[in-house]
């Protein structure tokens, strides 16, 4: 796909980058002039990404963590990709409190806010190891 | 991430400012843990005060429910207080009010 304007950056996958990935995509996103709803709605998605790589991929012991963001017109292309252990079945845990990690009080909730909060989202195998996870959100400003 | 805690009445308030993601979220885990004790001691009820949070994902909601979980079980109140509209927007879409109630 050609964008008008594209970002692609890697950073370790440590939760205390989280902040910094969803404040880099938010401000790449400002010459579309987004209102500050919509910022939020793309700083939370970015954020649930980041940390399920982190969390759920990486099982927090750390790795690679790739952010591409392309503008094309007036939607905002996202892209997180991790080489993390991956998800076994991707349909349910898109599903609203699906979680393995109960235990550490995580709400299963990420995905459910990430398609809530963008106009698309899929979530693919990376190849060979590791998730994909696409969202794409048009903004109306 | 910062806490401040007020008292008054049977009823104390933590004042949460900054942004809760996974990376702050073990520090609000431990400070609202610390506190368990001692409003145990006193059956006070805990208004969590959500106005100055300037961003949250998630696993805020993963940290209530932890704390829910534990707060329950030594019989004391939990409440959510002036959530910005965005934070709000998370909070319904979550549904955590049907186990947290919002006060005014």
């Amino acid at each position: 796909m050609a964008f008008d304007n594209y970002f692609k950056l890697e950073f370790d996958a440590k939760n205390v980058n989280e902040s910094f990935a969803r404040s880099v995509v938010a401000m790449f996103c400002t010459e579309l002039k987004p209102t500050l709803s919509e910022i939020n709605d793309i700083k939370t998605a970015v954020s649930e990404a980041v940390t399920n790589s982190i969390v759920h991929g990486y099982e927090n012991k750390g790795g690679k963590i790739t952010l591409e963001v392309g503008l094309a017109g007036n939607a905002v292309d996202i892209k997180v990709t991790d080489t993390g252990v991956g998800i076994g079945d991707i349909d349910m845990a898109l599903q609203p409190f699906y979680t393995t990690k109960s235990q550490q009080e995580h709400s299963g909730m990420g995905f459910t806010l990430m398609d809530s909060f963008m106009n698309s989202l899929d979530v693919e195998p990376n190849t060979p190891q590791g998730l994909v996870v696409h969202m794409r959100k048009v903004i109306k400003g | 991430m910062e806490i401040v805690y007020k008292n008054s009445n049977n009823c104390t308030i933590a004042e949460l400012s900054g942004e809760l993601d996974e990376y702050s979220a073990e520090y609000v885990r431990i400070s609202l843990d610390d506190i368990l004790k001692d409003l145990a001691a006193h059956k006070s009820k805990l208004v969590l005060d959500f106005s100055k949070v300037s961003f949250m994902d998630s696993t805020g909601i993963g940290v209530l429910l932890g704390r829910y979980n534990k707060y329950s079980k030594c019989d004391i109140e939990l409440f959510i207080k002036n959530p910005t509209s965005y934070v709000n927007r998370i909070f319904e879409m979550t549904g955590i009010y049907q186990i947290i109630p919002k006060v005014g």
